[in-house]
């Protein structure tokens, strides 16, 4: 009978799982720190974020409010811009997406868990003995998520435009790979935004007697039915507005061509 | 299956260490069994705790190679065949002996939720009528065995001790069950926030990872209340709207139609 002693508080890291508990993390902190360092290159490019010839613009960039292309809603880049400082029409409008899933239910336990390890998996010991959570400032911010979703909703449908802009080319309609990525786009983002927990609620969630109200019941089944695989939506809607993003971007650049299927 | 190594914790609130043993693994048994012939051929003060051996009293809870899980619903060909199964007890409770716990403090805790208030009857025989659809939301809560895996499992109680300001996940399950219940005319919101610390928990999801009886935790009963939370207390236009609109509890409406429940 060899006798093991066992660890009172477990230190950081410390556990007695068998399984590759590191994994998930580290993958989420590989694709969501890659993400976030090419969206915010692409951001500070200011430029190839749409394709001439076609109506491809790059999601990171829509709404474009001021800007050269002439997908702009308001012209060229406001006169009031600081000359030494480069423009770039993304950073008006990214701060609605990236503030929507940095305050996304989903990401938040997968951020607090792969980049703060609190945990770093479950039933892992953590690094620190200090914990306040979501319970006081600062995290209690992120309270605010239903206010970027409102703004989310408004760019899907925005987004959705754009995809059906991107079947008309200069000869008239058309279908390219460019539209198809697009569109895929377009619906991965619906899928994801249309699944939020706090849609979830407002649509219905927030009434006990659900069956009163046959619209909000709709719209709830609706919303769990994407809902239930939220972090799948989150993943896939992720990795294809970056990739949509890098097509416009090669395409705009000459190093792809965008091939036309009709 | 042959011999199968278990590497099992042996002591009390002030000392102990893990003991090895070996059992003979038959086909179809699972931890429990082994752990019971441990204490019928070499062990016979292990203390344990178990009842039904069908997954549905939730005494049997422990951390089998370092995971909560129900020792009665693990069984031995799931587990890495070859390798040593270690057995500990749950560890955010004080331990009393070998693999049984403390879980008293739960009891107690209960108790300080506000229990389920149903509006007055709807028939003169005292029942009411509620719709299926509605009852269906909150029979996913009333699945719970309390094995507390849950709590041990979740970081605010295990590894930060926050016992005396957050009611862990099986009682904010328990909060949406009665919170949810159209029957209900109660209100736990602002105590859901201030006094059973909902705002501790981070969304890991940890505690639905665990849950024997694939109750979504952290899904369908803690974002929904934290929903609500925000409605009260952190959304500056619901708020407003709450001035505005009186609060519609369900204490005050009228039955609706649909499957008749007996109360
Ligand atoms: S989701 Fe919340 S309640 Fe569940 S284990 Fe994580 S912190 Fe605890
Ligand atoms: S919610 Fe699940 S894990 Fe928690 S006590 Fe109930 S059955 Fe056990
Ligand atoms: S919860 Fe994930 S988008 Fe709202
Ligand atoms: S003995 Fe009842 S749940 Fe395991």
């Amino acid at each position: 009978m060899a006798a093991v002693s066992l660890p009172l508080a477990r230190k950081f890291g410390e556990t007695a799982r068998r399984d590759r508990w590191w994994l998930t993390p580290l993958l989420v902190v590989a694709g969501f720190g890659s993400f976030i360092v090419y969206a915010t290159w692409a951001a500070l490019q200011g430029q190839h974020y749409w394709v001439n010839g076609t109506n491809y613009l790059s999601p990171f960039y829509s709404p474009e409010l001021w800007g050269n292309s002439p997908h702009a809603w308001f012209g060229k880049s406001p006169s009031w811009w600081p000359a030494w400082l480069p423009y770039s029409p993304a950073i008006f409008i990214l701060w609605a997406p990236a503030g929507f899933r940095m305050t996304c239910y989903y990401y938040r336990g997968a951020y607090y868990k792969a980049f703060w390890a609190d945990p770093p998996a479950c039933s892992v010991g953590e690094p620190r003995k200090g914990y306040i959570g979501e319970s006081n400032w600062p995290l209690r911010i992120q309270n605010i998520h239903r206010y970027f979703l409102y703004v989310a909703v408004l760019f899907i449908f925005l987004l959705a435009w754009d995809a059906l802009q991107a079947f008309r080319f200069a000869d008239g309609f058309g279908i390219g790979v460019g539209t198809l990525v697009l569109c895929v786009n377009v619906v991965l983002l619906a899928g994801y935004t249309f699944g939020c927990h706090s849609l979830r609620h407002l649509v219905g969630g927030r009434k006990d007697c659900l069956s009163e109200s046959p619209g909000c019941k709709a719209m709830h089944t609706g919303c769990s039915a994407l809902n239930r695989k939220h972090g799948l939506w989150a993943w896939m809607s992720l990795f294809s507005v970056m990739f949509a993003d890098v097509y416009v971007r090669l395409c705009s650049m000459g190093i792809w061509k965008d091939i036309r299927l009709i | 299956m042959g011999q199968v190594t278990l590497k099992v914790w042996r002591g009390n609130s002030e000392s102990g260490q893990f003991q090895e043993y070996t059992a003979e693994a038959g086909e179809g048994m699972v931890v429990l069994d082994a752990v019971h012939q441990v204490q019928a051929t070499q062990a016979p003060d292990l203390a344990c705790r178990w009842n039904c051996k069908a997954g549905k009293c939730g005494s049997c809870s422990a951390e089998i190679n370092g995971k909560p899980r129900l020792m009665c619903m693990t069984r031995l060909d799931d587990l890495p065949p070859g390798e040593v199964i270690t057995v500990e007890p749950m560890r955010t409770f004080p331990l009393m002996k070998d693999l049984v716990t403390d879980v008293g403090w739960n009891y107690e805790v209960k108790k300080q939720i506000a229990p389920f208030a149903p509006r007055k009857a709807d028939h003169r025989d005292g029942t009411w009528k509620m719709h299926q659809d509605d009852a269906d939301r909150v029979q996913e809560f009333r699945k719970c065995i309390e094995c507390y895996l849950c709590q041990d499992v979740c970081h605010v109680l295990r590894d930060h001790h926050k016992h005396d300001q957050f009611v862990g996940p099986r009682f904010l399950v328990h909060l949406a069950q009665v919170e949810m219940n159209p029957l209900d005319t109660g209100d736990r919101i602002a105590d859901t926030k201030n006094k059973h610390g909902i705002g501790y928990c981070n969304i890991t999801k940890c505690c639905t990872n665990v849950c024997p009886e694939g109750i979504t935790i952290t899904d369908n009963a803690i974002i929904p209340l934290k929903e609500r939370v925000v409605d009260e207390h952190y959304d500056p236009v619901m708020m407003l709207l709450r001035l505005v609109l009186p609060k519609k509890k369900s204490g005050q409406r009228s039955a609706v139609s649909g499957q008749e429940t007996h109360g």
